[in-house]
């Protein structure tokens, strides 16, 4: 019977049929962070129980960690150094693989996991971070979990999950011009709302999405989430083979050739059927930008802020009343030319080199608009390095960006730094909920072009129609 | 973890759709490294008038006589939606939520709320809505009767609504299971599974 990338991916995983529409499946890799994986860590410990396998266990700081030069364990967050503190202690005594302060290979987990070569084709992968469905990109059938989740992944190598409905989402023809991965999830969500992928594992297919660099394709998977979806991947390619092959976790020279036999594999056969098909035409997408307070709340750059009496759902439309409210943008304004306070480019979704690349491009023999307070904070500390062999920190610099150290930063407000009191910031990240970058913020998602374009004009900008 | 059965309680409405984890409990509430002490800072940014402040918003519904003594939540769709943080259910637990109503839940959540003791049971959205209308009639003696052994949720007016839960989130609720003892009797399996995938993915073991 003719099976989608994502049954041969569970069927390989799959140790027992509980019988009742859940499954006993095998994790491959657990990746865990300062924030959700130090309870879990330390709740294992005070239960007794060993990490099964900690050779395949890896964990980062990334959540809680200051992203200023010079960092410590110290924090601006009230109370995070117990955080990064617990969880070092716990990660050394559990014996996993630890990516700590001071390591270049540190940085947002979702970053250094395809960065290292952990996450793999064909590989399940969880973390108890709801964006762990980046790792799709690759191939991998990955997803976000619970810490209490975490820990049984951790003591019994397996979880017990309900099985997905499958989902095809293809995108046909091509981008224009300034339009990204960002754009086209963004679309996605916009068109099928936050809750449109709810029970279900998806596969991003089409030309479009052939043509993506895999760094791009992370980015689409990244938030699968957003679109209320338990996962997302893109079937692995040989641009993925060529990502993946030297990286230091990567299957070496001796298994790499049985390795690829079998990630050739794992593609969708042709007359394999899924539960549900969407279609976006590329051509239709322009740079998208967010107007609320979901990610489902967004349109084209050159569009108007919606009208909520245009919309039938009343719970919809009590939702958008409210998100302008929180928004303070008045129905009909066009969205380009609103003035912003602040630009942030990093984040698991876009901070990754290709992204520092394109805002640089941007930003390169020019100046943020005065006033605007703008930071770019790499996803790894080797994304930054490789982006300081290119000066690109110093085109970031030189036009009014300060330049961070690696970690997820002010993609949210745990308490430390943050965005100020009603501040509009346009920004890469995955979240525009209502204070998430801090106390009444205002958060329009964005590309990063379309965010360094942003900055340099002072409100939210065309990237097409810059100077 | 504590048991689920049947609860007879006052049901609190806070219809709004996409309700995130963030709401729910924002990251700067998350102070320490522990499941304990976050009820102060569940819906912070909602129950109180400042953010990071603890004066109370009067108009918050769980800050209003009877819904303080709520123990369901009536809610709108996608409940749960964002983040993985399991602090949000921590914190409605704490708070003394045992039972959110909803058309929908965030995925993750959903499983978060199994393991800790708290019933999430889907209803469609005209259910929701009509059971709100009979609660806010008089909520201390509109109650809703929820039963997870019969999958029911019974109205003031005396209609039921059954639900669908899996039957393995159903016996870990009812039960109190922890769920790794129950795994762990599938060890010979799992090692048995292992054994054999080792040599058909050896690029896996590191």
């Amino acid at each position: 019977m003719p099976r989608t990338v994502i049954e041969k991916i569970w069927d390989e995983h799959q140790i027992a049929d509980l019988g009742d529409g859940t499954c006993l499946i095998y994790t491959d890799r657990v990746f865990l962070h300062e924030r959700t994986g130090s309870v879990a860590l330390k709740s294992l410990e005070a239960a007794g129980r060993q990490v099964r396998n900690p050779e395949q266990v890896f964990c980062t700081m990334d959540h809680i960690v200051d992203t200023f030069p010079g960092r410590t364990d110290e924090t601006r967050m009230p109370g995070g150094t117990a955080f990064i503190q617990t969880t070092r202690d716990a990660a050394l005594s559990a014996g996993i693989n630890l990516f700590d302060l001071g390591d270049t290979r540190q940085g947002i987990a979702h970053v250094v996991s395809p960065e290292q070569g952990i996450a793999l084709p064909g590989a399940t992968i969880v973390c108890p971070d709801s964006h762990t469905g980046t790792l799709g990109g690759l191939g991998a059938l990955a997803w976000g979990i619970g810490s209490t989740e975490a820990e049984h992944a951790l003591a019994t190598k397996t979880l017990v999950v309900k099985k997905p409905k499958t989902m095809r989402v293809t995108f046909t023809g091509q981008l224009s011009a300034g339009v990204t991965a960002k754009d086209m999830i963004l679309t996605l969500i916009g068109r099928h709302s936050a809750s449109g992928g709810i029970g279900y594992a998806i596969e991003f297919a089409g030309e479009a999405v052939c043509k993506l660099s895999i760094e791009a394709r992370l980015t689409l998977c990244n938030m699968t989430v957003e679109f209320g979806a338990w996962s997302g991947l893109v079937a692995p390619d040989h641009k993925t083979f060529e990502y993946i092959n030297g990286r230091p976790y990567a299957p070496g020279e001796s298994l790499w050739e049985q390795a690829v036999e079998h990630w050739q594999a794992l593609g969708s056969d042709p007359d394999a059927t899924f539960d549900k098909e969407i279609e976006i035409n590329c051509a239709d997408i322009a740079p998208q930008i967010t107007w609320g307070t979901s990610p489902m709340h967004e349109t084209g750059i050159d569009r108007l802020v919606p009208d909520p009496n245009d919309e039938t759902d009343e719970n919809k439309r009590a939702a958008m009343e409210r998100a302008l409210e929180y928004m303070a943008l008045e129905a009909g304004t066009p969205l380009e030319g609103i003035p912003i306070d602040a630009a942030f480019i990093g984040s698991c979704t876009n901070s990754r080199l290709s992204d520092l690349r394109a805002a640089a491009e941007i930003l390169e023999g020019r100046k943020v608009a005065e006033g605007i307070r703008a930071i770019c904070v790499p996803g790894s500390g080797l994304v930054k390095q490789a982006a300081e062999a290119e000066g690109i920190d110093k085109i970031f610099m030189a036009a009014g960006f300060d330049w961070r150290e690696s970690g997820c930063s002010m993609c949210f407000f745990a308490g430390g730094e943050s965005f100020g009191h009603e501040e509009r910031v346009v920004s890469s990240t995955n979240r525009n909920f209502e204070n998430r970058q801090g106390p009444r913020t205002r958060t329009h998602l964005a590309s990063p072009a379309t965010v360094a374009a942003s900055a340099i004009e002072g409100r939210l900008a065309d990237v097409r129609n810059l100077d | 973890m504590e048991k689920f059965t049947e609860l007879e309680a006052i049901a609190a409405p806070l219809i709004r759709i996409n309700i995130d984890t963030d709401v729910i409990i924002p990251s700067r509430e998350m102070k320490r490294v522990s499941k304990d002490g976050l009820s102060d800072g569940m819906f912070a940014n909602w129950r109180y008038t400042e953010p990071g402040g603890r004066e109370e918003n009067p108009d918050f519904v769980l800050n209003r006589e009877p819904y303080r003594q709520a123990k369901i939540l009536l809610t709108g769709d996608n409940f749960g939606c964002g983040s993985s943080r399991e602090h949000a259910v921590w914190a409605l637990a704490e708070w003394g939520i045992r039972c959110i109503i909803a058309p929908g839940f965030g995925n993750i959540f959903y499983g978060n709320c199994v393991r800790n003791g708290i019933l999430p049971v889907i209803l469609p959205e005209e259910t929701v809505s009509g059971l709100v209308r009979q609660v806010e009639e008089d909520p201390a003696r509109n109650m809703l009767q929820v039963d997870l052994i019969h999958c029911m949720v019974g109205a003031p007016d005396g209609t039921t609504n059954s639900f669908e839960i899996a039957p393995a989130d159903q016996e870990m609720l009812l039960e109190g299971l922890d769920a790794i003892a129950v795994t762990r009797r599938r060890d010979d399996e799992i090692l048995a599974f292992q054994g054999r995938d080792r040599l058909k993915r050896p690029w896996i073991y590191l």
